[in-house]
């Protein structure tokens, strides 16, 4: 990348995750055209963006489901790739999907454990490949707790919970084994108002335990409500990053779908046209 | 850890509460009923049900359909189905057979062979389910064919007969008390409780419930979704070429035209002990009690003089009232 680049890393310590420039193409459609984000430590920033603008690519991106076709992703000022979700997860990025990625006939302490489960130490773990359940029962209960997510039986099926209780689940397991971020895909969408509320609680307090999230949302009041900062995605860019306290919702509307210009100035590269590959 | 926990006896007891309650999951406790239902039913009818013998001999005439049965379940489990399990079985039987005794083989890498001849089966499958993504359905009923065909070209139509002793070892007997069990039955038996382990007890059993239950779930936790099906499919084939040895050990020969409704009677066995034909419900206990109660019900028919036929009508009747079942308790999902 420029040199301006690289300058830009060093005047701002506090950027634990960044992507600069990213283009993604699929044939003849550009869904991400450039795209630059950033997120603060100890900050929510909220994506917002009409249908098509790109969010989602962007969140695949980030979160290592697709591969850009240019740009970088940097993680604390260093250069990183992500060829799967699995890489992303390495970095300790832990994303919640929309559509409630739970399987429903699997408990919550197996749903938590998912791909990690715990086994018993010693030759019978080693060898037997036993599974710890009564651990991963008793993780699970702490880290429910920890997050003040009012369930108990850690042997229940997630199907017999609520849809408020099985995002419940999904952000604990996100936060569970998060060390660097949390990633949420529109984690209210398939919610009720006071489910919504409780998981606006829950990232709440995944910030305050020091983990910076992003939130991608299409509700204008939750972004208000939650987020720190908001990064608005338009035509395959960003084209502005808001302060909520500083704009009000029609704004950020009306920049999200054109009617006003956006103000992106955050970095210098975003005012050339989108980068060529490095030779 | 004293504090948490009470310990000595009652401990133990609870835990072992606990571990049959696990290996019963709620999903076997109809089909176990059911089972103890047509236990009681046919010992009031004859004298001669509930003798050592008799019930030796019920776990032996199911011991071939229970072990294709143990296969079928993971990969219904896994929310396929494999229809071409029969077929591959004779497959491997007229393999191994064919090899020992035409070919002059040594007699066990005349098995090796066989299994392997299954499992590669398996892994066709599993690699037709995974690369292509074509249906399991499709896949396993084009296999089926596949089989069939290859079994009867290489056996050229003939039983092969003449088998060495060491082919049919699994026919012998030992006694317990006053009872003749086959080797055989123990060998199924510990094929179930090892199911059971890895199934029930271990990640990978965990990742083939997920994948069978979820499979963007199990994606998205960062399970291999593909390469679980592949080991499904494949670890389901070595299980039918360990049937396939049984099948010899029973008939002492080794006939092309042998299995050729086991896989339909295989998915009874999965579906009567209670196991979704959606995916990622069940157990593989539930599947022993399932070919159990075929067995129970062919078994106290005949003991009681009644046309075989209707084990068959019985049998049908159960299975649609096991998917009713299982189809109610969905729908009382939310």
């Amino acid at each position: 990348m420029t040199a301006a680049a690289g300058e830009a890393t060093t005047v701002r310590p506090d950027v634990v995750f960044e992507a600069r420039q990213v283009t993604k193409r699929y044939g003849h459609v550009t869904a991400l055209d450039g795209c630059d984000f950033e997120l603060r430590a100890g900050e929510v920033v909220a994506v917002v963006g009409d249908n098509g603008a790109g969010k989602s690519t962007l969140i695949k991106a980030l979160s290592g489901a697709v591969v850009p076709d240019e740009g970088e992703i940097l993680i604390d000022g260093r250069p990183a790739r992500f060829h799967s979700p699995l890489d992303a997860r390495r970095h300790g990025i832990e994303t919640v999907y929309q559509d409630l990625a739970v399987a429903p006939a699997l408990d919550i302490a197996s749903n938590l454990f998912l791909g990690r489960e715990l086994r018993r130490a010693g030759p019978l773990g080693r060898w037997l490949r036993l599974l710890d359940k009564r651990a991963m029962r008793r993780e699970a209960e702490r880290h429910m707790n920890e997050l003040q997510i009012g369930l108990r039986s850690m042997t229940n099926a997630v199907e017999d919970l609520s849809g408020g209780q099985r995002q419940g689940v999904a952000v604990a397991r996100a936060a569970a084994f998060a060390s660097r971020l949390v990633i949420m895909d529109e984690p209210t969408a398939a919610l009720g108002v006071r489910e919504s509320g409780q998981v606006l609680d829950l990232i709440r307090r995944i910030r305050d335990r020091g983990l910076p999230v992003i939130l991608i949302s299409h509700n204008m009041p939750q972004v208000f409500e939650v987020a720190d900062r908001i990064h608005i995605q338009r035509l395959g860019r960003r084209v502005a990053m808001v302060s909520p306290a500083e704009r009000t919702m029609s704004e950020v509307v009306a920049i999200m779908t054109g009617a006003l210009p956006g103000t992106e100035q955050a970095a210098p590269a975003d005012l050339e046209p989108p980068a060529e590959p490095a030779p | 850890m004293m504090a948490t926990q009470p310990t000595g006896v009652p401990a133990g007891l609870a835990r072992a509460g606990v571990a049959a309650r696990q290996a019963l999951s709620p999903s076997a406790l109809g089909p176990l009923a059911a089972l103890l239902l047509a236990c009681v039913f046919f010992s009031l009818r004859s004298d001669r049900f509930l003798t050592g013998g008799n019930l030796s001999l019920v776990v032996q005439q199911v011991m071939v359909v229970g072990t294709l049965a143990i296969g079928q379940t993971m990969v219904i489990l896994s929310a396929g189905i494999d229809l071409s399990n029969g077929a591959v079985m004779a497959f491997g039987n007229i393999v191994l057979t064919k090899l020992a005794v035409d070919s002059g083989l040594n007699v066990y890498l005349a098995i090796a062979l066989g299994l392997l001849a299954c499992g590669a089966f398996g892994a066709l499958n599993g690699t037709l389910v995974t690369a292509i993504r074509l249906p399991p359905f499709i896949v396993t009923l084009g296999t089926l064919s596949i089989a069939f065909a290859l079994t009867h070209i290489y056996s050229n139509e003939q039983t092969v007969s003449g088998l060495p002793s060491q082919l049919t070892w699994l026919g012998n007997t030992f006694r317990l008390g006053q009872t003749d069990i086959t080797y055989g039955s123990v060998l199924m038996i510990g094929l179930f409780g090892l199911t059971w382990y890895v199934l029930s007890q271990t990640a990978a059993g965990r990742h083939l419930y997920a994948v069978g239950n979820s499979p963007e779930a199990a994606r998205l936790s960062g399970i291999r979704t593909r390469r679980v099906l592949l080991s499904v499919y494949t670890v389901a084939g070595l299980i039918y070429g360990i049937a396939a040895l049984l099948l010899v050990s029973r008939t002492g020969v080794g006939d092309p035209n042998a299995g050729q409704t086991d896989n339909l009677d295989s998915i009874t066995a999965v579906v009567l002990g209670g196991t979704s034909l959606f995916g990622g419900r069940g157990s593989v206990i539930g599947t022993l009690i399932g070919a159990l109660i075929v067995g129970v019900i062919r078994n106290g028919l005949q003991l009681i003089g009644t046309k075989s036929i209707y084990q068959t009508l019985i049998t049908g009747i159960l299975v649609i009232l096991a998917v009713a079942v299982d189809q109610v308790a969905r729908r009382r999902q939310p």
